[in-house]
Parts: structure tokens; C-alpha cells; sequence
């Protein structure tokens, strides 16, 4: 008989517009973090290392990249005889087929897979934070305070706590009330999207608000359960919690990697964090080149210099060439003769000799200021950059561009440039 | 494919010196982030074949954790798949692997339950990318009984380590000598043979009656008469890494653009255990040159002309220059290397010294890395 004492339901099927291009081909969770991994590493090295081996991943927005990192989680010692981890997107029903129209709905839909598994707790995560956290000591905190939903929270400095949903309890935790976003807010413990529901619970509340439309955790499922009188209990994470949600936030997660002892450390032997290698060899750094205060990924050949940034595995940055405070993914190439400053370049791109990427004058972007701002460059996947172009800072481009798309050779700052192309 | 695979991993060679004290040569560490047995494997499962046995004596421990899982060779398969052979006590025989030959032999009953027509046997410690169905075909087109892999070497090559060969101009071999005292051809094998897994089987049973163990002088020297054995050249880049000499200059031959490329960007790929390390980490003060640095290493001094396996730390104000250092060595501050090869899991102290004069220095010092 199959039995699991707890299964995670990993949440990964949001587009995390604030992404800007970056998530234009790819949900948020598939997005590279810290050189070598996705988003999606962090909570599935958790839960390989918390102890669940049983692990729905629900997907809806482009899930390609998604899936084939994913495959049988071969990585994260996920492929399993029973569990392991299964890939659950929308699918179509006898009845009304809809997609996943909210957090709790996606879960709802899968009431039968975690049936088929038995188990006395569901874990529900989010595949967009960078963080490492045992779920089994938060699993010990539920059973032991008696809770029948624990939700995991983390203390934030009291005048950012209006930004989060807030969670109010008493000195044993136990939760007695809840504010969203609030203008004053009476706590600063943060919920952080973790949740562990003792199944009969979870099932129970599912199934009772089933006709609400876009069925969510935070605004129908919880409150539900809270009315009703269940015991909600707070668990308080003290450690390394990075919501990577937009394109600043993004960038500052991975140039705290490269502090001499950064406060989110991968070089621990203890609490890895596993990811797909597709390239194994070694980085090559060449003669002339100069490289402080960065890591780089396997493969890359570094023949210019690379200061206070993080690079990717495959990558090659060209000879005379000056990168700063930059993130380049995987499977980049950047020509000779360039300077880099302050940019996000997303995975294969091909970037021409003599360009300039961030060099000039700030100004606000004219399409969505609201996503590209701090000054960075976002260059989306797959990207095409003539040789002998300057981008501005603040700006996008996207695509297949050639020399007739920058006038002059410039792309001012604030700009937006995205083509179709493939 | 129509071959199944064998691959001699047993052995040892004193031209190693300290480097062999912990590991067989199969699984030595090259090129950074491989074992030596990696591009043998690698080779087989881009050749498709399905079915490999790895036969393992001497000092196997490393090897087998190597092994431990076949998926990253893709030979995690239910038909056919990666076997482990290393010498076992029956009812019948208590011997070591006395040879080669014999070290098959032990395990007969494996090619006799297979179906696949052909044999590729080739060793773990050598370095280089084939196509074993173009051996195949040319040995098939041959009507050979044996294909000998075979390479001319440069002149100052040391080629008395190795088994040379002369052909005819068919390129049947007419003369096998196994480490010549007297060097007569620069034309040595590889080591890397193709057979008919019946033949095979019978010259094994044959020289096992005759208590002959060796497959080169036992089978290869002493039936080059009666049976045809024809040479196979390759002007591809092939290496052996037996010595520490050959050790040192295969992984240096990895700092040239033209080699990297071959093995790291042409298809097909090389592959190893992925061992989840972290992107490699430079400091302030880090500057490297003319290096490969592997994943999980950090490095805060300097390092040129050399190559970093997996998980070095590299102190602040070091100066490595010419040298290895293999995986998981801590390298404390102010230390000097230069012209070294470090042994893996080593704890170098602060303000060490160590330059190899007259040619590559081992260095092992087995310090403890955690005092408590």
C-alpha cells in the first residue's frame, strides 16, 4: 500500500510578469539563478533534502524549459519507484475543462494525484523564491503545536511590512488574525507562501469552495479555514529568504552571491542545492583576462574582463571586453571590445564586437517603467545584437535586432526593442 | 550497435608514483572536471553501444564510486547497462586477474550469454574521442580476425612504454613487440581492439588451457602469424595518461584552444558523474591566467598556466603557476606552487613552498584540514 506522510504541491505555473522578457518564453521558476540554476532548484533541493520525495509540480504558463529541467528528476534524486517528481498541468475534462484560475484551483484539480499518495500533510510551495529551508522542522512545529494549517512566516523590518500579507499571533504562535498589505501593521511576521495542511483539512476546504472563481490560497482557501475555527499556527523562518519577483530584486539575489562570505552560501557542504548540468568542463580563463569578485559557470572561456558579476555555464566573453555588475546566462556570447555595465542578459544571446551595453545617460523606460528601472539593460533570451551598438540604460531588447534597428547605432536609454524573430 | 563493450580498468602502473597510491589509473582525474575511464565510456555510449563491462583490479575503490550510478553515461538501461567486474573467489579458481587475457576469461560466462556479434576492448586510462562503429567497419571490410587501434607517435615519445607495431601495406600487422628494449617502430597500439565475440571466446578458452594470461603477448604476439590482425590508424588526438609525465602533459594539452575544443564543443560530448558543485567563486585579489578552473573551487591568489580540479581553495597572496592541483585540495595562505602536480584531499598549510625542479613534483602532504 502506498503510503507518503507528506507531499509537496511546488506552485510553478505563474508567468511572474514583472520578469519583463525574461519570463517571455519561460514561467518564473525556469528563469537561471546564481550561474548554473533555475528558480526551481531552491524549493526542489529543499524538498529533496527535507526528506519528501513526493513532489507534484503544477505548470501551466510556458512550461517547456520547465519540463525538460525537470524530466524524472534524475538531479534532485527525485526519480522514484512510487513518488518522485511528476509534472501536473491543466488538462481537459469530461465535464468543464478550465485552466489552473488560481493557486488553490491548481490544487484542487489535482485532488487525485495527491490522493493516490495517501498522505497525512500536504506541503504547498511557490516556485520563486531563493531560500533554503528544512520542511521537515516546520513539519515537526504542525504536529507538535496541533495545527491543522501551519503557514511559514519570516519577521521584516516593520515599515516594509506593508507590502506583504501580515500574519498577527499570540506568544504560542497560534495565528489570530490576518492583514493584507496593511497601512498599519499590528506585527511584522510576513507569510511567505508556505503552507503545510493536514490533508483532511486541505481536501475538506477544496471541496467546499470549489465554485469559487479563481479558487486562492491566500484570499479564499486560508480565510476559510480561519472562519471555520481550524487551529493556524505561524511558523517563524529566521533564515535567507530573497523574493526574486521583479528585475531589481532579481539582479541584487544574485550579486549578494558574490561576497567574499555571502549570506546565501552554496559552498556549504551541508543543504546542497542540485540543478540539470548539461555542461561539464571546466572554465577557461585566458591570458589577458581579469577576473575579481564573480563566479562563473562550467564551461565558459572568460578572454576579457569580468568584475562583480555572475556568469553563467558556456558562456564566452570576447578579448578587450569589460563586464560590471552584470548577470549573463547560460550559453551567451559576447563579442570583443565590449562594455557591459549593470545588465541582465538572458540565455543564448549573441552580442556583436564594439558594443555598449548601459553606458549612457539614465532615462525612464517609455513602455513599462514600472518593470525596467535601476538602470539595468534587460536583453531577452535568444537575442540577436549587432556589432557597433550602444544601449541605454533602463531599456529592453528582445529578439533578432540588426543595425537598422538602432538609428545611429543607439538605442537610448528607456527604450524599448523587441522583435518577433526567432 | 552490433558490439557490446569491454573495458581493462584493473591496472597500475609505477610510472604513476604516489598518484597511484590511492586510485587505479582509470580514475584518475583529467582535464578538470573528468576521470580518465570517462572518454572510453563516453566514446561506447556515443558509439550506442548498449552493453559494458568494466573489468577492475587494482586499488578499485575510487573507480567504483565513480561508477556508482551508469545513468551518467546513459547506460542506466534495462537491456543491457553498465557491469562491474572485479576478481571474485568460486569453487573453481581463487586467482587474482593474473593478465589481461585472463581477467576476461574470469568472466567468460558474460560473453557467452551475450548476443551481440562483435567486441570492442579498450582500456580506461587513455584519452581520446572515437567512433568505435567506424573500427567496426573497416575491421568488417578488412575480413580481420583482430583490429588493433593504432597511432604514430612523435619520436620523443616514449614509445618503450607502449606495444609497437609494423604493418604491411594493407595495414596488416606483421611485427608486435610489447615494450621494445630496442625502439623499431614508432607505430604503437592503443590499446583499443576489435573481435568477433566467438573468436573471442575461443581464443580466451585456448589460452586458459595453455596457462597463458596476457592478451597482447598471449593472443595478439602470438597469433599474429596465424591470424590476420590488421592495424587501424587514427591521426586523432589519443594520449595515455599512464605515466606522470603523459599525466601532467594531457591535462596541460587541455590549455590549448584547438584541444579544448575538440573535446568540450564538438559533438560528441564527453560525460562524467555530476557532482552538484556551485559556479566557481573569484575573490578580490583572485588573478588567474591561462587556466581551467573547475566548479566549487574559490580562488583569492593567483593562478597561471595550470589547472584547478573541482573544489580547490586557493588561499590569499598564492602564486600556482605550471601546476595541477586535483580535486578538494586547500591551499592555505602565501603558498607557492609551481611545476607541482597536488594530490586530491590534500590540506597544503599556510606559506608552503613546493617547485618541482628537475620535472613535475608530487606533492602529498595529508595534512589534516580541520584541527579541533
Amino acid at each position: 500500500m502506498i503510503k507518503k506522510e507528506m507531499i509537496a504541491m511546488l506552485l510553478a505555473g505563474g508567468q511572474g510578469s514583472r520578469l519583463g522578457v525574461l519570463t517571455s518564453k519561460m514561467a518564473k521558476p525556469a528563469v537561471s539563478f546564481g550561474g548554473k540554476y533555475r528558480i526551481i532548484d531552491f524549493p526542489l533541493s529543499n524538498c529533496i533534502n527535507s526528506g519528501i520525495d513526493t513532489v507534484g509540480v503544477l505548470t501551466q504558463y510556458q512550461p517547456l524549459k520547465l519540463n525538460t529541467h525537470i524530466g524524472i528528476g534524475i538531479p534532485w534524486d527525485l526519480d522514484r519507484n512510487i513518488g518522485g517528481v511528476t509534472v501536473l498541468p491543466p488538462y481537459e475534462k469530461s465535464g468543464n475543462s478550465e485552466w489552473y484560475t488560481g493557486t488553490a484551483n491548481a490544487i484542487f484539480q489535482n485532488l487525485e494525484y495527491m490522493e493516490n499518495y495517501n498522505p497525512d500533510y500536504v506541503l504547498i510551495l511557490s516556485g520563486d523564491h531563493i531560500y533554503k529551508m528544512d520542511y521537515e522542522v516546520m513539519l515537526d512545529f504542525h504536529k507538535e503545536s496541533g495545527a491543522e494549517v501551519t503557514i511559514a512566516s519570516m519577521p521584516v523590518p516593520i515599515e516594509e511590512a506593508s507590502r506583504f500579507g501580515i500574519v498577527i499571533a499570540d506568544e504560542k504562535k497560534k495565528i489570530t488574525d490576518f492583514e493584507e498589505k496593511p497601512e498599519n501593521p499590528r506585527s511584522n511576521l510576513a507569510s511567505m507562501g508556505i503552507y503545510i495542511f493536514n490533508w483532511k483539512t486541505l481536501k475538506e476546504a477544496l471541496i467546499a469552495k470549489a465554485d469559487q472563481p479563481a479558487l486562492d490560497f491566500g484570499k479564499h482557501v486560508i480565510p476559510y479555514c480561519f472562519e471555520k475555527g481550524a487551529p493556524m499556527y505561524t511558523y517563524e523562518f529566521n533564515g535567507y529568504w530573497k523574493d526574486v519577483g521583479t528585475l531589481s530584486s532579481y539582479w541584487e539575489a544574485n550579486m549578494e552571491l558574490i561576497d567574499i562570505v555571502p549570506e546565501f552560501n552554496l559552498y556549504e557542504e551541508y543543504w546542497k542545492i542540485y540543478t540539470k548540468s548539461d555542461i561539464l568542463p571546466p572554465q577557461y580563463i585566458a591570458s589577458n583576462s581579469v577576473v575579481e569578485r564573480s563566479i562563473i559557470g562550467e564551461g565558459s572561456e572568460i578572454y576579457g574582463q569580468v568584475y562583480n558579476s555572475v556568469i553563467g555555464c558556456g558562456v564566452v566573453i570576447g578579448e578587450g571586453t569589460v563586464v560590471r555588475n552584470s548577470i549573463i546566462m547560460n550559453q551567451t556570447q559576447v563579442g570583443s571590445n565590449c562594455i557591459v555595465e549593470k545588465a541582465i542578459i538572458d540565455e543564448y544571446v549573441q552580442i556583436g564586437d564594439n558594443v555598449e551595453l548601459g553606458t549612457m545617460e539614465e532615462k525612464e523606460n517609455d513602455t513599462k517603467p514600472g518593470i525596467y528601472n535601476h538602470g539595468l539593460v534587460t536583453i531577452g533570451e535568444k537575442s540577436i545584437i549587432p556589432s557597433d551598438v550602444k544601449i541605454g540604460k533602463n531599456s529592453v531588447v528582445s529578439g533578432v535586432t540588426d543595425s537598422n534597428d538602432y538609428p545611429d547605432g543607439i538605442l537610448d536609454s528607456g527604450k524599448t526593442l523587441i522583435k518577433a524573430g526567432e | 550497435m552490433r558490439a557490446l563493450g569491454i573495458i581493462l580498468a584493473g591496472g597500475n602502473s609505477k610510472r604513476m608514483k604516489e598518484l597511484s597510491h590511492k586510485r587505479a589509473i582509470s580514475a584518475m582525474p583529467v582535464a578538470g572536471s573528468y576521470r580518465s575511464i570517462d572518454f572510453t565510456l563516453s566514446n561506447m555510449t556515443n558509439s550506442h553501444i548498449q552493453k559494458v563491462a568494466v573489468i577492475t583490479q587494482y586499488n578499485s575503490r575510487s573507480l567504483h564510486e565513480h561508477l556508482n550510478s551508469s545513468k551518467w553515461w546513459d547506460f542506466g538501461r534495462k537491456q543491457g547497462g553498465l557491469y562491474t567486474f572485479t576478481p571474485t573467489v568460486t569453487p573453481d579458481n581463487s586467482n587474482w586477474y593474473r593478465g589481461t587475457a585472463e581477467s576476461i576469461y574470469q568472466n567468460i560466462l558474460f560473453l557467452k550469454r551475450s548476443h551481440e556479434p562483435y567486441v570492442v576492448i579498450a582500456n580506461g586510462d587513455c584519452v581520446y574521442k572515437m567512433d568505435y562503429n567506424k573500427v567496426l567497419e573497416y575491421h568488417i571490410a578488412k575480413k580481420a580476425d583482430i583490429t588493433v587501434v593504432v597511432k604514430d607517435m612523435p619520436a620523443d615519445a616514449e614509445i618503450e612504454r607502449y606495444g609497437t607495431v609494423k604493418m604491411n601495406e594493407d595495414f596488416r600487422i606483421e611485427e608486435f613487440e610489447e615494450k621494445p628494449m630496442v625502439v623499431k617502430s614508432t607505430t604503437v597500439s592503443c590499446g583499443i581492439y576489435v573481435i568477433r565475440r566467438r573468436q573471442l571466446i575461443e581464443l580466451l578458452e585456448k589460452c586458459a588451457e595453455e596457462g597463458r594470461y596476457d592478451f597482447v603477448q598471449d593472443i595478439l604476439i602470438r597469433y599474429k602469424d596465424v591470424k590476420r590482425i590488421y592495424g587501424y590508424k587514427i591521426n586523432s588526438y589519443w594520449r595515455n595518461i599512464a605515466s606522470v609525465e603523459d599525466y601532467y602533459g594531457t591535462n596541460m594539452d587541455f590549455l590549448k584552444p584547438e584541444i579544448r575544443n575538440y573535446f568540450f564543443k564538438q559533438h560528441p560530448d564527453v560525460y562524467s558523474k555530476v557532482d552538484d558543485l556551485p559556479p566557481a567563486k573569484y575573490n578580490p585579489g583572485a588573478q588567474v591566467k591561462n587556466s581551467l578552473i573547475s566548479s566549487g573551487c574559490i580562488v583569492n591568489g593567483t593562478v597561471e598556466n595550470s589547472i584547478l580540479f573541482k573544489q580547490v581553495f586557493v588561499g590569499n597572496n598564492c602564486y600556482i603557476k605550471n601546476s595541477i592541483i586535483l580535486n578538494d585540495v586547500y591551499l592555505g595562505d602565501n603558498t607557492h606552487i609551481e611545476n607541482c602536480i597536488v594530490e586530491s584531499r590534500d590540506t597544503i598549510r599556510a606559506n608552503s613552498y613546493h617547485v618541482g625542479e628537475n620535472g613535475i613534483k608530487v606533492v602529498v602532504e595529508k595534512n589534516e584540514r580541520y584541527v579541533l
